[in-house]
């Protein structure tokens, strides 16, 4: 957990992230040390309240550690400012939600489409690569639905293709499979072997041991810190849905 | 029994968890009743100060002036006059006393008149002239409230037109009459002073004999006696043309003033203003036997006079004159009642805009009254009562404040003795305000409360969010614009009902503004021809100001409520526009920006709407149809500015709350 490898394309360092003063201090995330090679896929696994969740927030940006630093590409994301950091999430990172978090009221397509818009590229050239991604996760027939009009496989895969919208380095997934029957567990999981093989890094949270056997290091939380890391060999090349008993 | 006091109960608690909205609501609605009340009491409310004026000043029954008659040439029919005060039912008069119409200097009085064919001409403040006895009348004997009574070289001034001209015991004035010929048929009139002199100002009185300045007139010309004979011709040809008397030359005639006020001198003095004695006028007040007769005396007398000099003879019944010094209060009145209409619109932009804000807050409470059994008919009631009870507390409160406020609008001016008594708070007004108020309530509330008793007992539990709508089109365009506006636009597309209340807010709050600065532009338009400062002006001016003031006041209160209605609403879509990399300002701006959008549909909406209240509401005298246009061409600018102003806090503190924080709570 203390390597100091220069491909490291995440890195933290005495991560913290503390919650109220005094008897009532809650240590969510308490001085957590990580660091994610580009290309790999690192899964946290951890009971839930054990803080897995606000250590991917912290990673990715989109909230402010108490203390301790991290660096996205070499660059620290913990002191820079507020548009700095929203640039750094519209270019650098994906989100990927158990909730999914798609916009009710815009089409599959459309909600691929956002990113890409908000980072300021043309509506033609945003919705050519949202119909793209849609053709990768194939998804390209339901391009026009509603959300309400998908299933929870469809939504989470929709939701994936828009985290890719920008191309980010890595993609960071909060129990992508929470929500998800066996089936459409076992769709999403294949969808991130093949961004795996593509060379994209992921950092999962789940607290599902079979998510977590498909990544290439597992690494255990809980109260806030690591207690334990494996380095798996195997991952998800191959036998997947084998491996994570999702198939017959 | 047990089950209305259960709804009773838990509408008060509802209300007691929420003080701030709860008071909010219940301003809403009490400035639409406040300013309903006072339109409402507004009626007739003169009558007092007119008749105790009437009372001290021995008042006249019915007014009679005679005028030289210009298209025969002939002076005024004294003879006439004289008939007239030992006819039938007159058991006393005074008079006959000479007039002239004159124009008034006095210091900083400067203005304009117009000519009998219409035009304006440059000048001073327009007077009437009266010449009467030094002794006391037995009728029409003008009260004193400052100095003393007429005497060679003074002069007495009406009370009200001493109070717009600033003029006041020992002051200078001016008189000068002007003669008018035509040398050509067609041309303009030549008109030059002909007599004039300074007077001192000795004394300030009322009178109960006249029309309040500025709609005093004796013959031969009042706008309002030649619009009721024009309602009087008979159908059939027209009575031969009366011959031209060869004798006359040309035509001569004094110029008749303009929007003039009333002043007393001496008979002598007043006869010395006149370039000829046969161009006088000539005023007698009647007393009759029975002052309620005085309309039908007035009828029977011009039912009798016929031909060419029936124009030159002006009777008025007192209760004419009563009315028109209603007229004051009834054009506030008539100007409240728009407003709280204006008002009423708001109030119900307000309150649906916060019980929607509210019902969404309550959809978990909805659903827990339902688990532990309650019926969609009881939590409806309880719903519905909730913004009952309040808008009964804001009909008693507007109530109560209308009716303390309306003396403050009923003071009767300075041409009048006295104060009016307390307005009448009648049945038919408690009814009229209460049921606007619960109105309002009702309309606002009836669809979301249905909606909330409608929604499934387990999505309510679970705090389901309502759907947000779909406008394809507005997201397709939104796509080719900046982030600010592709947020603000899809933002306000999700919900269009209340981008609707926005813009009636602003269309209405608009309308209003640009019927005052109409009304301020007509006024400005007034006070240039006049000279003076028409008292009934200077009062609308100053209720349109407060009704001004309310408007906006809501009108603010509205644009924040729907942006923080708004950044609750989209706190879910602005959290995760930040996650996926908009900044904090974009999403603030874009909050802002679904607000200022409906503003600039409002805000053109509005001009269109102040322009014909403008119109509808009797504007457009003297070329004046609305403001100037650069008021007209800031109206937009500077509302889109307002409401961006306004509603940058409440947008900036909807997109502050982190979005991991919201995206995270989304699961719990």
């Amino acid at each position: 957990m203390n390597d100091t490898d220069n491909t490291s394309v995440l890195r933290a360092r005495g991560l913290r992230k503390h919650y109220g003063h005094g008897q009532g201090l809650v240590r969510a995330v308490d001085g957590v040390d990580l660091d994610v090679a580009s290309g790999e896929t690192v899964a946290v696994m951890g009971p839930s309240g054990c803080g897995k969740s606000t250590l991917l927030h912290l990673l990715g940006g989109l909230d402010r550690p108490s203390g301790g630093e991290v660096r996205l590409a070499g660059r620290r994301i913990d002191e820079i400012g507020e548009r700095a950091l929203a640039r750094m999430r519209r270019t650098a990172v994906g989100f990927v939600f158990q909730a999914f978090h798609l916009m009710d009221e815009l089409t599959a397509v459309e909600n691929v489409e956002l990113p890409a818009l908000l980072a300021g590229r043309s509506p033609r050239a945003a919705r050519r690569r949202a119909a793209g991604l849609l053709e990768r996760i194939g998804l390209a027939d339901r391009a026009k639905f509603l959300p309400s009009a998908l299933s929870g496989g469809q939504r989470q895969r929709v939701a994936i293709a828009r985290a890719l919208s920008n191309e980010p380095l890595v993609i960071f997934a909060d129990e992508p499979t929470g929500n998800l029957d066996s089936a459409a567990t076992l769709d999403v999981l294949r969808l991130f072997d093949s961004l795996h093989e593509g060379g994209q890094t992921l950092v999962v949270v789940t607290h599902d041991a079979r998510i977590a056997a498909t990544a290439d290091r597992l690494i255990s939380m809980r109260d806030g810190a690591f207690v334990d890391e494996t380095r798996l060999t195997g991952g998800t090349t191959g036998q997947l849905g084998a491996l994570v008993g999702l198939e017959g | 029994m047990g089950r209305i006091l259960l709804v009773f109960r838990l509408a008060a608690r509802n209300l007691r968890r929420r003080p701030a909205e709860a008071a909010l609501l219940l301003l809403a609605i009490t400035a639409a009743t406040t300013v309903l009340t006072l339109g409402l009491v507004l009626r007739g409310v003169t009558n007092d100060p007119y008749q105790n004026t009437r009372e001290a000043t021995a008042g006249p029954d019915v007014v009679a002036s005679f005028a030289a008659d210009p298209a025969t040439g002939q002076p005024a029919d004294l003879a006439g006059i004289e008939a007239l005060t030992d006819a039938p039912g007159v058991i006393g008069h005074s008079g006959p006393y000479p007039v002239i119409g004159a124009e008034l200097e006095a210091d900083g009085v400067t203005g304009s008149r117009r000519t009998p064919r219409g035009e304006v001409i440059g000048g001073a403040a327009g007077a009437w002239a009266v010449g009467r006895d030094p002794a006391a009348a037995s009728v029409d004997q003008p009260e004193l409230t400052q100095g003393s009574w007429v005497r060679d070289g003074g002069v007495v001034v009406e009370a009200g037109f001493a109070d717009a001209l600033d003029v006041g015991e020992g002051d200078q004035i001016t008189l000068r009459s002007r003669l008018c010929t035509f040398d050509t048929p067609t041309g303009p009139p030549d008109c030059g002073v002909v007599n004039g002199r300074s007077f001192r100002v000795v004394g300030v009185a009322v009178t109960a004999a006249a029309r309040p300045y500025p709609d005093v007139c004796f013959a031969p010309e009042c706008p309002w006696f030649a619009e009721a004979m024009e309602d009087e011709v008979p159908e059939g040809p027209p009575p031969d043309e009366p011959a031209a008397d060869e004798s006359v030359d040309d035509e001569r005639f004094l110029e008749t003033p303009v929007e003039p006020g009333l002043v007393w001198l001496t008979k002598a003095d007043a006869r010395g203003l006149a370039p000829a004695e046969e161009l006088l006028s000539y005023v007698v007040n009647l007393k009759l036997a029975d002052p309620t007769d005085a309309p039908a005396f007035v009828n029977a007398h011009h039912a009798s006079t016929t031909g060419p000099g029936r124009q030159a003879q002006i009777l008025e019944p007192w209760q004419d004159i009563r009315e028109d010094h209603d007229q004051l209060v009834k054009d506030t009145a008539e100007v409240l009642q728009i407003g709280s209409r204006l008002l009423a619109v708001l109030a119900l932009a307000s309150v649906a805009v916060l019980v929607g804000g509210r019902m969404a807050d309550q959809t978990r409470r909805v659903g827990l009254l339902k688990a532990v059994g309650g019926t969609p008919r009881l939590v409806a009631a309880v719903l519905l009562t909730e913004y009952l009870i309040l808008a009964l507390l804001a009909a008693a409160a507007g109530l109560a404040a209308g009716w303390l406020a309306a003396p403050v609008l009923t003071d009767p001016g300075a041409g009048l003795l006295g104060r009016a008594g307390a307005p009448s708070l009648t049945l038919a007004t408690v009814g009229q305000v209460t049921a606007v108020a619960l109105g309002v309530a009702a309309i606002a509330t009836v669809v979301p409360a249905v909606r909330a008793a409608w929604t499934g007992t387990v999505p309510a539990l679970a705090d389901a969010a309502r759907p947000p709508r779909r406008t394809p089109w507005l997201i397709a365009i939104s796509a080719r614009l900046p982030v600010p506006l592709l947020l603000g636009l899809r933002v306000a597309a999700r919900r269009p009902r209340r981008v609707l209340l926005s813009v009636a807010s602003i269309a209405v709050t608009v309308s209003g503004i640009v019927a005052v600065l109409a009304a301020r532009a007509q006024a400005d338009q007034d006070a240039r021809l006049v000279g003076g400062t028409d008292p009934g002006t200077v009062r609308l001016n100053q209720v349109l100001l407060v009704i001004t003031i309310t408007l906006v006041a809501l009108a603010a209160v509205n644009a924040i409520f729907v942006t923080w209605a708004t950044a609750l609403d989209a706190k879910h879509s602005s959290a995760l526009a930040r996650a996926l990399g908009a900044t904090p300002q974009q999403v603030s701006t874009g909050l802002s920006m679904a607000q200022v959008l409906p503003a600039l549909v409002g805000a053109a909406l509005g001009i269109a709407g102040g322009l014909a209240l403008f119109a509808a509401t009797g504007g457009g005298e003297d070329g004046v149809t609305g403001p100037p246009l650069w008021q007209l061409l800031a109206v937009v600018p500077v509302t889109v500015l307002v409401v961006a102003a306004l509603t940058t806090i409440p947008a900036r503190l909807g997109a502050r709350r982190p979005a991991a924080e919201i995206l995270q709570a989304e699961l719990a």
